[in-house]
């Protein structure tokens, strides 16, 4: 589904992404883990497509086509979806509406039917449910004065609207409370299936509690420096980073 | 300068004509205020950009064109979609209607309005027995210095006169409404005048709009007085074609206790100016006037404000918001003034602009002048384009760029619109809107 080679990214001229490589097969749940600043919400924004970073090297196949040619609009059409590490505030712009045009935008893509209003209000309850949330956050501003916790519910909701191919959540586990987290996992698992894959950017490994991984990686200083099963998360969980900094840095 | 002259000349035979063309129709009254002020407009000229009020906004366009007056009513060119499409269900009746100037029965309707609320055409009160207008119109606009006052002032015909008696709050929004439909290139000179007696209540819709794409020239004059305690809301909806020329002049004064509150909208024309003037006369009074812009094209859209703070313990808040394509150009100027005694004074000012274009300009000023101690006030104003984090934020659910950039300039202009109260307005106004910037923005 997802094959990253040899990637190379930049922001304002500072290399980030020093040559990653990654492969990601329909069905499976990866973690991703790393110290702070290593290159992962980077990857994850190169992958959405970010203006403000350039690919300076390597090749992104997804479904087996170049990724980073498509406009990051084309990207989300075709099944590619984020989940903000820090979601933006919207004014002006309703929950509803932008959800909806969103919808419609990915079923014209496929060829399938746009909702109107009403439909689509019936959808949207359904899927609010599921993240369990209140029905009051429909008609306000995207993101607009929800708190961290809530933000992170809304990128769910987003996503579990959207139903994407591939799910790439940056530390949406961060901020929440201990049912939050619960409703977030809920929301992923509902999306893990056989034709879709889920990365999951974490530091810890409660959500990984919830979210088995198949695989688990280490990203430090722009590369992944070590994968495994979902052991390794609990190794990294007890013994910290610095014997996987003293490896690499040594190598 | 002979040009000048010239243009000024013709607006002059104009009023001379209408004079003879009204003789023996009005009280006396009404055709002194008429004669003062055709004396007025002989002694002014129009304004250049070396006037520091009209700096930056050049009427030469507007006064090179031949505009003719009309004086008889003409509704072929008022088709019913077109008229739907410019009225609201709600005041349904509780309208009036003026069509190239010319009060027209057949399209009004004030049947819904309870006894007592005077809503009518000018001139049936100049030749009737009731005197009301006579001390309040053109006690508040300025006819002796200012030139297109003085213009409208000398040919008032038909207008738009409000009187909510006292103590009576009525619930149906009020629509003024003034169309140009014509073949040919008009000029009229809408009037209105408002007063909202004692304790009273009532919500007051001014629009303007064209029937058809013929340039047209509305200068307009609208004076409104709050009476203590009294509460009015006031939006001023100017939707006009994009050839269009609008001058427009509003007047407002405000007795003790009293509250107004304007959402002055200007969407159309190629030239327009909306002038609002505010004015103290006592205290504990709240004014809040709000607008919205939206220019695409070469349009030119400039608003000039001044609150005259007074008196102690008011309040006013103003945001004025501008969304610019293309070539187009705004001009904001915001006087807020605090006189000597005026303590505790509370004065918010804000100017929001949004470019989207890399060729449209803005000329703002906010300007606030204090003289008195212990007040709280504040200014300000921005000018800004888009946030790419934002249309990336939409862009990665899958909105194009382009639609991306349409959803955020509404919600720019959406702030605004949702503080209209009145349901079908507020609606109408989103698809307006959403209409022209999305053919601004070319989105299908
Ligand atoms: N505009 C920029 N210019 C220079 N460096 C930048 C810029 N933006 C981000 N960086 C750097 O890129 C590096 C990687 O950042 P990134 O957000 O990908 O880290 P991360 O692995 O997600 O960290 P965290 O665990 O804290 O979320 C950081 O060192 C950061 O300071
Ligand atoms: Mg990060």
């Amino acid at each position: 589904m997802l094959e990253i080679r040899n990637l190379h990214a930049t922001i304002d001229g500072k290399e980030i992404l020093k040559g990653l490589d990654l492969t990601i097969r329909a069905g499976e749940v990866h973690a991703i883990m790393g110290p702070n600043g290593s290159g992962k919400s980077t990857l994850a924004k190169v992958l959405a497509g970010h203006p403000s970073y350039e690919v300076t090297g390597g090749e992104v196949l997804y479904q087996g086509e170049n990724l980073l040619e498509l406009a990051p609009d084309e990207r989300a059409r075709s099944g590619v979806f984020l989940a903000f590490q820090y979601p933006i505030e919207i004014p002006g712009v309703s929950n509803a509406n932008f959800l909806r045009m969103a919808y419609n935008e990915k079923a014209k893509h496929e060829g399938q039917e746009e909702l109107d209003p009403l439909e689509f209000d019936d959808l949207l309850k359904e899927k609010m449910k599921i993240v369990e949330m209140d029905q009051s956050f429909i008609n306000r501003a995207v993101n607009e004065g929800f708190s961290g916790g809530e933000k992170k519910r809304n990128e769910i909701l987003q996503m579990a609207v959207l139903n994407p191919h591939l799910a790439v959540l940056d530390e949406t586990d961060s901020g929440l409370d201990i049912d939050a987290l619960r409703v977030v996992a809920n929301g992923v698992n509902k999306l893990a299936s056989k034709e879709n894959a889920i990365i999951l950017v974490t530091h810890y490994q409660r959500l990984l509690d919830y979210i088995q991984p198949d695989f688990v990686h280490v990203l430090y200083k722009g590369r992944i420096v070590k994968s495994g099963g979902k052991e390794l998360a609990l190794e990294l969980e007890t013994r910290g980073y610095d014997w996987i900094r003293t490896a690499v840095n040594a190598a | 300068m002979a040009q000048a002259a010239r243009e000024k000349e013709n607006y002059s035979a104009a009023c001379r004509a209408f004079t003879k063309t009204r003789a023996g129709l009005d009280q006396p009254w009404l055709t002194a205020l008429r004669e003062r002020a055709a004396e007025s407009f002989q002694g002014l000229s129009f304004p250049t950009t070396r006037d520091e009020e009209w700096k930056y906004t050049n009427v030469a366009p507007l006064l090179e064109k031949q505009f003719r007056q009309l004086f008889d009513l003409d509704l072929s060119g008022v088709q019913a979609k077109r008229l739907e499409s410019v009225t609201f269900p709600e005041a349904r009746e509780s309208r009036l209607v003026f069509v190239n100037g010319i009060y027209a029965a057949e399209l009004s309707n004030t049947s819904g309005l309870p006894d007592g609320v005077q809503v009518a055409n000018l001139s049936q009160f100049a030749s009737g027995s009731d005197q009301f207008p006579e001390a309040a119109l053109g006690s508040l606009a300025d006819h002796e210095n200012d030139t297109f006052t003085a213009l409208n002032t000398a040919l008032i015909g038909d207008g738009a006169v409000v009187r909510i008696p006292r103590g009576r709050a009525i619930e149906q929004p009020i629509h003024l409404l003034f169309l140009t439909a014509a073949t040919e290139q008009i000029v009229a000179y809408p009037r209105v005048l408002i007063v909202a007696e004692e304790g009273s209540m009532a919500t007051v819709v001014e629009s303007y709009a064209s029937l058809q794409n013929e340039s047209c020239f509305n200068n307009a004059v609208t004076e409104v007085i709050v009476n203590p305690g009294a509460s009015l809301d006031h939006y001023r909806l100017q939707q006009e074609s994009e050839r269009a020329f609008h001058i427009g002049t509003t007047r407002v004064r405000q007795e003790q206790g009293s509250r107004y509150r304007s959402l002055a909208i200007s969407l159309g024309a190629e030239i327009s100016r909306h002038t609002l003037n505010v004015e103290h006369r006592a205290e504990q009074i709240e004014t809040i006037i709000d607008g919205l812009y939206i220019v695409t094209g070469s349009q030119h859209v400039d608003n000039h404000t001044s609150i005259d703070h007074a008196h102690p313990h008011c309040q006013s808040s103003q945001l004025y918001k501008g969304i610019l394509d293309g070539r187009a150009r705004a001009v904001f100027n915001g006087k807020v003034f605090v006189r000597e005694g005026a303590l505790l004074t509370d004065a918010r000012q804000l100017n929001k602009n949004l470019l989207l274009s890399g060729t449209a300009t803005v000329d703002t000023k906010p300007q606030l002048e204090i003289l008195a101690d212990d007040v709280k006030c504040s200014h300000g104003a921005t000018v800004g384009q888009l946030e790419e984090e934002e249309i990336f934020y939409l862009a990665s659910r899958g909105i194009s760029s382009e639609r991306a950039r349409a959803l955020l300039t509404f919600g720019f202009a959406g702030e605004l619109i949702e503080r209209i109260g009145i349901r079908s307005v507020r609606e109408g106004l989103d698809r307006t809107v959403l209409d022209k910037l999305h053919q601004s923005l070319e989105v299908e």
